[in-house]
């Protein structure tokens, strides 16, 4: 397998075709493969999540990062766009569904694409690849740590969203859980919640727990970085990329 | 987490940002993961200058212990000045 790679920010087409920035890393390998849409975290479309993309594109697969927050500061930096997004309570969740279809669609019509495709999420963007799977045809979902796919809202919780665990039944595909068992959302307790909900609904699914990791052990530039957790979660995202995005 | 814990104020003055002195007119203070300051949460505060988009922002980003502090120091400086400045 080759890893040579190409890198560049491009437009993409969101699902309601509005044309939205986004960062794109592929493999320059013409073998057909699978691909990966990317959601970036809370604090944004940034360097960290880019270099991500970089790294499934070494390993093989296509990858592309929508910007979330173009609409709401386009061409902003992007400290400043996330600021101004979580000015407004955040996206709406009917605007992530658009722009991961919209990324997949991008993937899916790559020359060396195998047609299939799979989402992961970190923290705000685990809980949107868990939505996007119940939302969207997907191959395979990744979510890291992502808060409110179960539990309860925090009273005043100024975010508009809903808790996605009655939606389980409309899992479209296998789901990779990695979290820390020291965090608080999701707590281990939330954590229990949706792997009951998801045996309750027969759905295929693999979580892994760490121990001495809370919130946001795969973000190497802050202090939560858990190089032990984070290096066995990238072994874990591989072998299940490996097995149901493969050609 | 990703909290969202937010506070909106309207405010009246002028802050130093990248471009040079912007009139600020809006304030977001809140608690969550920071940008640079190396911590999981810090106490944020946006400066804001809204006519200007997304980029017309001074922002702060403290840890907890720090802005608890500067707001005993705030409150100690606007008590120590004398009656009638404008």
């Amino acid at each position: 397998m080759s890893d040579a790679l190409h890198a560049e920010t491009i437009k993409i087409t969101s699902g309601n075709g509005d044309q939205i920035e986004a960062y794109s890393a592929r493999s320059l390998d013409e073998t057909p493969r699978g691909g990966v849409v990317v959601i970036h975290h809370l604090p944004g479309y940034d360097s960290q999540t880019k270099e991500i993309a970089r790294t499934f594109a070494a390993n093989g697969y296509n990858a592309v990062v929508p910007n979330l927050y173009w609409r709401q500061a386009p061409g902003a930096s992007p400290d400043d766009a996330a600021a101004t997004a979580r000015a407004q309570g955040g996206i709406p969740d009917e605007q992530l569904v658009s722009d991961v279809a919209g990324a997949a669609d991008y993937l899916k019509g790559l020359a060396n694409s195998n047609g299939k495709v799979g989402t992961i999420g970190y923290c705000s963007g685990g809980r949107q690849s868990f939505l996007a799977a119940v939302s969207l045809p997907i191959d395979a979902a990744v979510d890291c740590y992502g808060a409110f796919v179960t539990g309860t809202l925090p009273e005043g919780f100024p975010l508009k969203v809903t808790t996605l665990v009655d939606r389980t039944p409309n899992l479209s595909c296998p789901l990779l859980g990695l979290f820390g068992n020291e965090d608080a959302h999701p707590s281990p307790a939330e954590v229990d919640e949706l792997e009951a909900a998801l045996q309750a609904n027969g759905k295929a699914y693999e979580f892994h727990r760490y121990d001495n990791a809370g919130h946001a052990f795969f973000s190497v530039n802050r202090p939560a970085y858990r190089p032990e957790a984070a290096n066995d979660g990238w072994e874990r995202i591989f072998a299940f990329y490996g097995k149901h995005l493969a050609s | 987490m990703c909290t969202y814990i937010t506070e909106k104020i309207a405010i009246e003055g002028s802050a130093k940002g990248a471009s040079g002195w912007i009139k600020v007119t809006d304030g977001s203070i809140y608690l969550d993961h920071p940008v640079h300051a190396p911590f999981g949460h810090t106490l944020n505060i946006d400066f804001l200058a809204p006519a200007l988009g997304p980029s017309g922002r001074v922002a702060v980003e403290l840890s907890q212990d720090s802005a608890r502090a500067l707001v005993k120091a705030i409150q100690a400086v606007l008590d120590a000045a004398p009656a009638g400045l404008d």
